[in-house]
């Protein structure tokens, strides 16, 4: 086992930077612009602040539509638009790209409950003292939702990834391209096992900095 | 802002012909029917019903929280209802209103709670800090200005929502079940500071309950609801209910007995 790790170290660290750099850039896609999408879900939805029924559905179908492909076959269906963004459809920038395409519809309904959760008399009380649309959202909606916020946020990075892992599958990098590679293909069982090791470290890591910080912006 | 163009105090509310349907999936719910009605400045009126009566339906048409289906809503004079929704956000802060949930920000201390009505108004935070504090201090809750409303109790927290309330100087306040999550006697002391309120400001309040113990104690008149309509108005000073709701409400302000007699399910 220990052997494996000198011989493969090396990969295993750039394994683990590609995996870092296609979540990093799949998260940041997902705060900016499935953020947003959850929001404009959950404030156009029926009873919303700015009711717009037809305008919601469109949208809530659009993000049905994205989150119900299979992943691999999204990845796959997406490989034009990859090749046109990055210029090709390996490697961990490329990956990213189908990351992130799946991320926001997946974001956006974890952002979109959250504020759905957000007791709506709060809301009743900041409209019956004046505020405006976008006063009740910045300063009660995303405030009041913050720790769910948070908790989705956790929820989506550590989704994606193990999302990262199956676009190894595809020539993606990461963790989840060298066990395929090297476990799978050429019957490495250890550089296997210390890729699942550095995954569920991983995700340990992601999941206890979420905890904590969904429990520092907590003042229920 | 424009402050100028509202009703500061004394403010009186007219409402005529005004309905409030919601569509729903299995048809057409009248939560309030066509329905007149006149409080004059300083007054303390109840709406009093059993739950789904419309009480709070029209409680929160006062203040245009729900939009009316038809009719005008008349606040000191001025036509809510023809409103755009900038002059509405102003009208809006010189009726404070107050709920059974409190409605406090969970992430913000009681001063900011306070200063949020005056924030959004767009006072500076000195200002803002410097009228909030007073308003606590008015509610009794200088010293709990720096906590946060999980960390007090139930009857604290409805005066901070109070403070908010009162922080614009309303010419209005409407109670929302304000006291029906609160124990008797924080429900008395709240509604003695409602009372007192409305004895040295003048202030409107309109109050939305159940318990006719809280409708007698502070109320000149109640108007009694039923299935979305007002079926009769009290005056609390000489009651002399006709209708079996009234007859109920009347009865059981005493306490309830073997001889209660219950009130028909529609009058």
């Amino acid at each position: 086992m220990i052997n494996a790790l000198f011989e493969y170290g090396g990969l295993l660290q750039k394994a683990v930077w590609e995996t870092l750099l296609m979540v990093g850039i799949t998260m940041t896609v997902a705060v900016v612009l499935g953020g947003p999408l959850g929001l404009i879900l959950f404030l156009t939805s029926r009873g919303g602040l700015i009711e717009h029924r037809w305008f919601n559905e469109i949208l809530g179908y659009a993000v049905n539509v994205l989150r119900s492909f299979p992943f691999i076959i999204l990845l796959v269906v997406l490989i034009p638009v990859t090749r046109f963004l990055v210029g090709t459809s390996i490697g961990p920038r490329a990956a990213a790209v189908g990351l992130s395409v799946a991320a926001i519809p997946f974001f956006a309904r974890l952002v979109e409950q959250s504020l759905r959760d957000v007791p709506i008399g709060v809301v009743d009380a900041a409209r019956s003292t004046g505020a405006s649309v976008l006063q009740i959202v910045r300063f009660v909606l995303l405030p009041e939702a913050m720790p769910a916020l948070v908790s989705s946020f956790t929820v989506t990075a550590i989704s994606f990834i193990a999302y990262s892992a199956v676009a190894g599958a595809i020539g993606a990098g990461g963790i989840g391209d060298l066990a395929i590679r090297y476990g799978y293909y050429r019957f490495e069982s250890e550089v296997m096992i210390w890729c699942v090791i550095v995954m569920f470290a991983l995700v340990q890591a992601v999941q206890w900095l979420g905890s904590w910080a969904a429990r520092a912006v907590d003042k229920r | 802002m424009n402050d100028a163009a509202n009703p500061v105090m004394n403010a009186a509310i007219e409402m005529r012909g005004v309905s409030k349907r919601f569509d729903i999936q299995t048809g057409v719910v009248h939560a309030l029917r066509e329905t007149d009605l006149d409080i004059a400045p300083g007054e303390i009126v109840g709406l009093l019903g059993f739950s789904g009566a419309g009480k709070s339906t029209l409680l929160r048409l006062m203040n245009v929280l729900e939009t009316p289906s038809s009719g005008t809503v008349r606040i000191g004079g001025r036509d809510l209802t023809g409103l755009n929704d900038a002059e509405l956000r102003a009208a809006r802060r010189k009726i404070g209103m107050i709920f059974q949930q409190f409605n406090l920000l969970s992430h913000d201390t009681a001063l900011e709670n306070v200063a949020f009505a005056l924030r959004i108004a767009g006072v500076g935070k000195t200002e803002r800090d410097k009228r909030a504090r007073e308003a606590l201090d008015i509610v009794g809750l200088s010293d709990k200005a720096g906590s946060y409303p999980a960390q007090l109790s139930g009857g604290q927290r409805q005066r901070v929502a109070i403070a908010r309330a009162l922080v614009n100087e309303p010419g209005v306040l409407l109670c929302d079940e304000a006291t029906s999550a609160l124990d008797p006697h924080t429900s008395l002391s709240i509604l003695r500071f409602l009372k007192d309120l409305n004895k040295k400001r003048g202030t409107t309040i309109v109050v939305v309950t159940h318990d006719i113990k809280v409708a007698s104690y502070i109320c000149s008149r109640c108007a009694i609801m039923q299935d979305g309509q007002i079926i009769e108005w009290i005056d609390m000073a000489d009651p002399k209910p006709e209708s079996s709701l009234g007859r109920f409400f009347m009865e059981t302000a005493k306490g309830w007995s073997d001889d209660t007699v219950l009130p028909e399910e529609n009058a």
